[in-house]
C-alpha cells in the first residue's frame, strides 16, 4: 500500500555526534591538533637514517644475545631487582589494606576516606622513576630507595582497587553479618573480605609483576636493580649484552604471568 | 571446610581439615622467610646511617625547594605540550599497529593459529614487558634524543598493553552475533565489519582512552632519558640542585596527570 | 527443493549428533522440527547452510549440492537462505535499519557494506520489511533498545531481505513470552505463505507447532521417528520423541487453543 511512499526514502546511519555543528567543530579540532603536534616534531631523519643501522645491530643482537661477558653485573642486578620487587610488593600489600579499607566510602567515615584517597592520588600522579629520584636525593643511592618507591607505587594500585572492590561488594552479604551483631572487625572480616579476597590475591599477583618489570628501570636513577647494568651497556653499545637482559626480563615477566594465571584460576 | 569425630563422637567443626591447614601454615612459613631473607640483603646494602638522617634531609630539601619557582612556568609550557603530544600521537600510532596485532593474537579471528597466533602473542608480550623508559634508551642510543624517540618508545611500549586487552575483548564477544552475519553470505571482511567490530567499540574506546592517560604519566619522565618532554627540565633542574624549580616541575605533572585522569574517566563514562 | 541425503553430523567430542538423515521440502512447506534438547535440531539446520560443517552426506538446494561449494559459493548460496535465531542474534550496538541491512551483504561489496551506503532498492525493501514486521518507526533506534518481541521481527526482516528460497529458524519462540510467540509464529509462516517461502523451523512447543504448519519432524538422537502432518501426531508418538509423559492434556489445550484464538490477535 505504501510503496509508493516509501520508494524514495533516503536513510543515512545516524551520526554518532547529534549535533551537526559540535561534530564538525570535534572532527576540525582533531585534526589542527594532529597538524599542530606533528608540526611540533622535529625529526632530523640524517640522524634517523643513520641510527637505521644500529638499530638493526640491535636487532642482530637479539640473536646472539650475550649473557656471559657481564655475567656478574648481570646476576648482581636482577638478584637485587628480584629482591626489591619481592619486599616492595609485601610491603605495599600490607599498607594498601588498612589504606584501601579507609579509601572504601561505604566503610571509611569521610576524613579517614578523604586523607586515603588522597594518599592514593598523588601515589597515582608521580611517575616511579620521579618518586625514585626523590627518594634517591633522600635515603642515598641503592636498593632501600627502589624498595620504598616499589612500595608507594603498589599503595596507589593496590589500594584503589581494593577500595573500588569493597564499594562494588553486595551490600545484603555485609548487611545479613551486620544483623548479627558483629563488630566493625568481625563485620570487615566476615562481610566483606571473604567477597574481595580472591580479587586481591589476583591484583597482588598482578602488581609484582609490574613491580618487577618497574624495578627494571629504578637503577637508572641509582635506585637498584638490573636497570643500571642495561643503561651501561646501552650507553657504551654493547647491544649483545643489552638484549640478554631484556629476554630476560620478558622471560621473568612471561614466567610471572604464567604463574599468577595458574593462582587465579586455583582461586576461582 | 571439615567436619570431624573426636573420642567422645562429638562432631568438631573447622574451616579447613589438618592437611589443607598444614599446607596453608607451611605456604605462608615459606613465604615470610622469602620475604625476610630478601629484606635482610636490602638492609645490609643500606647505609642505615642516611636512613635515619632521612628525615632531617627530607626536611632540608623540602625547604629549599619552598616556595616554587613561580616564573619558570613559562620555561615548561612548550616541554608540556611535547608531553602531550608523545602521549597522544604515540598512543594513535600504538593502536594503528596494535587493532591487526589483536585480531591475530585473538583465537576467533586468528587467520592462522601458528604463524599469526604465536608471533602476535610474541610481540605483545615482548613490547608489553619491557617498560617505555627502556624503549625511550634503546630508542635514544638508535635514533637520537628528541621528541620522536619518546613518541616511538610510547608507542612500542603501548602496543603490547592495548593489543592484549583489545583480544581479550575480541574472544569474549557473542558468538551469535558473528554466526548470524556469517549466515547471511557475508565475506570474511564483512563478518569482521559487521559482527565483530561493533561488539569491540566500547573496549576499544575504553582502552584507548585508558593507556593515554598512562601515557601521560609516562612520557613526563621520558624526558629523563633525553627523550623529550618535561622530564628533561626535570632532570636539568635536579642535577644543578634546583629545587625550587623541581618543585614547581612536579606540581606541573601533578596538575596534568590529574588533568588528563578526569579527562579519561569523563570520556569512558561518555562511551559506556 | 531441499534434499538431504545422509546427513550426518559427529561432533570432535564423537557425539553423533545427526546420523543418517533423509529429508525433502518441496517448495513452499513450511516445516515444524520438533524433539528435546541435543536431539540435534539445531546441528541439522546449522549442517544446511553449513554454520556446522557435516561429517557426511549430502545438502542440496535446487539441484545444487550445497556441501560441495567452496567457500565463495557457498557465501553466495548463504544469501538465498535465510536464518532467524532463538536470541535474535541481531547487532546489538548497530541500528535496526542497519540490522535487516546487513541481510544484504552477501551482495554488496565490502566498501559499501562498511560506508553504510546500501542501494536505494534495498533501502526501499528494507523499509517495506520493517512496515511489513510493525517496525517501520523504530528504523534508527540501537537494537538493544529493543524488546524481545521487537527484536525477533528485525530478526524476521533480516531474513527476508535476504531475498531467500528457504528460511532457517531456530527456536524463533524460545526467548519470548507466550503471546508473542504465537504472534512471531504466525508472522512467520503468513510472510512465507505470501512469498512461497519454504521454512525448517525448530521449535520446543509442540502446542505451538501443530498450530501454524503443514508437516511436522520429530527429531529423537539424531535420527527422524516422526514425519507427517501435526494433527496425527499421537500421544504414543511424543513419547517416542519426548519420553513418557502424559501428552493427552498438551493436545488437548492446543485445540482448545486454537479455537480460542480463532478472532484473536491479529
Amino acid at each position: 500500500m505504501s510503496t509508493s511512499m516509501t520508494a524514495s526514502r533516503k536513510w543515512r546511519k545516524p551520526p554518532m555526534i547529534k549535533n551537526s555543528l559540535m561534530r564538525w567543530v570535534l572532527i576540525f579540532g582533531c585534526l589542527i591538533y594532529l597538524a599542530l603536534a606533528f608540526g611540533s616534531f622535529d625529526v632530523k631523519w640524517a640522524r634517523v637514517y643513520e641510527g637505521l643501522d644500529r638499530g638493526w645491530q640491535f636487532i642482530l643482537a637479539f640473536a646472539k644475545p650475550d649473557f656471559l661477558s657481564r655475567k656478574s653485573d648481570i646476576i648482581d642486578g636482577m638478584t637485587e631487582s628480584a629482591i626489591m620487587t619481592i619486599t616492595s610488593t609485601a610491603c605495599g600489600i600490607l599498607i594498601s589494606i588498612p589504606i584501601g579499607l579507609g579509601a572504601a566510602r561505604n566503610i571509611a567515615p569521610l576524613p579517614v576516606y578523604l586523607v586515603c584517597r588522597g594518599i592514593i592520588a598523588i601515589s597515582r600522579a608521580l611517575h616511579e622513576i620521579i618518586v625514585a629520584i626523590i627518594l634517591v636525593a633522600i635515603f642515598g643511592f641503592g636498593p632501600f630507595a627502589g624498595f620504598v618507591t616499589l612500595s608507594f607505587a603498589t599503595i596507589g594500585f593496590l589500594a584503589k582497587l581494593l577500595a573500588e572492590d569493597i564499594e562494588d561488594t553486595d551490600r545484603s552479604q555485609a548487611e545479613a553479618i551486620k544483623a548479627t551483631g558483629a563488630s566493625w572487625w568481625q563485620w570487615v572480616t566476615y562481610g566483606i573480605q571473604p567477597q574481595v579476597m580472591p580479587r586481591l590475591i589476583g591484583l597482588s599477583m598482578y602488581r609484582l609483576d609490574i613491580n618487577f618489570r618497574e624495578s627494571a628501570i629504578l637503577g637508572l636513577v641509582g635506585a637498584g636493580g638490573i636497570g643500571a647494568t642495561l643503561n651501561t651497556a646501552f650507553d657504551r653499545y654493547e647491544f649483545d649484552t643489552a638484549s640478554a637482559i631484556i629476554i630476560m626480563i620478558i622471560v621473568i615477566v612471561m614466567l610471572l604471568e604464567y604463574l599468577s594465571g595458574i593462582i587465579r584460576a586455583r582461586l576461582q | 571446610m571439615a567436619i570431624s569425630i573426636d573420642k567422645n563422637s562429638q562432631k568438631i567443626w573447622a574451616v579447613r581439615d589438618r592437611n589443607t591447614q598444614l599446607t596453608r601454615w607451611f605456604v605462608y612459613f615459606v613465604a615470610v622467610t622469602v620475604i625476610m631473607y630478601c629484606w635482610q640483603t636490602i638492609s645490609e646494602a643500606t647505609t642505615w646511617f642516611f636512613v635515619l638522617d632521612a628525615p632531617r634531609i627530607a626536611g632540608d630539601i623540602g625547604g629549599r625547594a619552598m616556595p616554587p619557582k613561580w616564573p619558570y612556568i613559562n620555561e615548561l609550557w612548550k616541554p608540556l605540550w611535547d608531553t602531550i603530544n608523545i602521549a597522544t600521537i604515540g598512543t594513535v600510532l600504538s593502536l594503528i599497529i596494535a587493532v591487526p596485532i589483536a585480531f591475530m593474537a585473538a583465537r576467533n579471528t586468528t587467520p592462522h593459529h601458528i604463524f599469526c597466533r604465536w608471533p602476535a602473542l610474541l610481540i605483545i608480550v615482548s613490547t608489553r614487558s619491557i617498560n617505555s623508559l627502556i624503549w625511550a634508551l634503546l630508542l635514544v642510543a638508535i635514533i637520537g634524543p628528541g621528541i620522536f624517540a619518546g613518541t616511538i618508545a610510547i608507542a612500542v611500549r603501548s602496543i603490547g598493553f592495548c593489543a592484549k586487552l583489545l583480544y581479550e575483548a575480541i574472544e569474549e564477544i557473542d558468538e551469535k552475533q558473528v554466526e548470524a552475519i556469517k549466515a547471511t553470505g557475508a565475506s570474511r571482511w564483512q563478518v569482521i565489519a559487521y559482527g565483530i567490530v561493533p561488539q569491540i567499540m566500547p573496549s576499544f574506546a575504553g582502552i584507548s582512552v585508558f593507556r593515554w592517560d598512562i601515557n601521560i604519566r609516562e612520557s613526563t619522565v621520558l624526558g629523563y632519558v633525553g627523550a623529550g618532554g618535561i622530564g628533561l627540565q626535570l632532570k636539568a633542574s635536579i642535577d644543578v640542585l634546583a629545587w625550587p624549580q623541581v618543585s614547581l616541575i612536579l606540581l606541573v605533572i601533578f596538575a596534568a596527570v590529574i588533568l588528563s585522569e578526569m579527562v579519561s574517566a569523563k570520556v569512558r563514562a561518555a562511551i559506556i | 527443493m531441499l534434499h538431504l541425503n545422509k546427513l550426518t553430523k559427529q561432533y570432535a567430542t564423537g557425539d553423533m549428533a545427526l546420523k543418517s538423515v533423509e529429508l525433502e521440502i518441496p517448495k513452499g512447506q513450511v516445516v515444524a522440527l520438533i524433539g528435546p534438547s541435543g536431539a540435534g535440531k539445531s546441528t541439522l539446520i546449522r549442517c544446511i547452510n553449513r554454520l556446522v560443517e557435516p561429517t557426511s552426506g549430502s545438502v542440496t538446494l535446487n539441484g545444487k549440492e550445497l556441501t560441495k561449494l567452496g567457500s565463495s559459493a557457498l557465501r553466495q548460496a548463504r544469501r538465498r537462505m535465510g536464518m532467524i535465531f532463538q536470541e535474535y542474534a541481531l547487532v546489538e550496538r548497530l541500528t535496526v535499519m542497519e540490522n535487516v541491512l546487513s541481510g544484504r551483504l552477501g551482495y554488496v561489496g565490502f566498501w559499501r557494506s562498511f560506508l553504510r551506503k546500501y542501494p536505494q532498492s534495498d533501502v526501499d525493501e528494507a523499509f517495506r520489511l520493517l512496515e511489513r514486521v510493525g517496525l517501520d518507526h523504530m528504523a534508527d533506534k540501537r537494537a538493544d533498545e529493543l524488546s524481545g518481541g521487537q527484536r525477533q521481527r528485525v530478526g524476521i526482516a533480516r531474513a527476508l531481505i535476504q531475498d531467500p528460497e528457504l528460511l532457517l529458524v531456530d527456536e524463533p519462540t524460545a526467548s519470548l513470552d507466550p503471546k508473542t510467540s504465537r504472534q512471531i509464529m504466525r508472522l512467520i509462516c503468513e510472510l512465507c505463505a505470501e512469498r512461497d517461502l519454504a521454512a525448517i523451523i525448530n521449535i520446543h512447543d509442540v502446542a505451538l507447532a501443530q498450530m501454524f504448519v503443514q508437516r511436522v519432524i520429530g527429531l529423537r538422537f539424531g535420527e527422524i521417528v516422526y514425519d507427517g502432518p501435526p494433527d496425527q501426531l499421537k500421544p504414543e508418538t511424543l513419547t517416542e520423541i519426548y519420553g513418557e509423559e502424559d501428552w493427552e492434556a498438551t493436545i488437548e489445550t492446543i485445540n482448545e487453543d486454537d479455537e480460542a484464538e480463532q478472532g484473536g490477535v491479529a
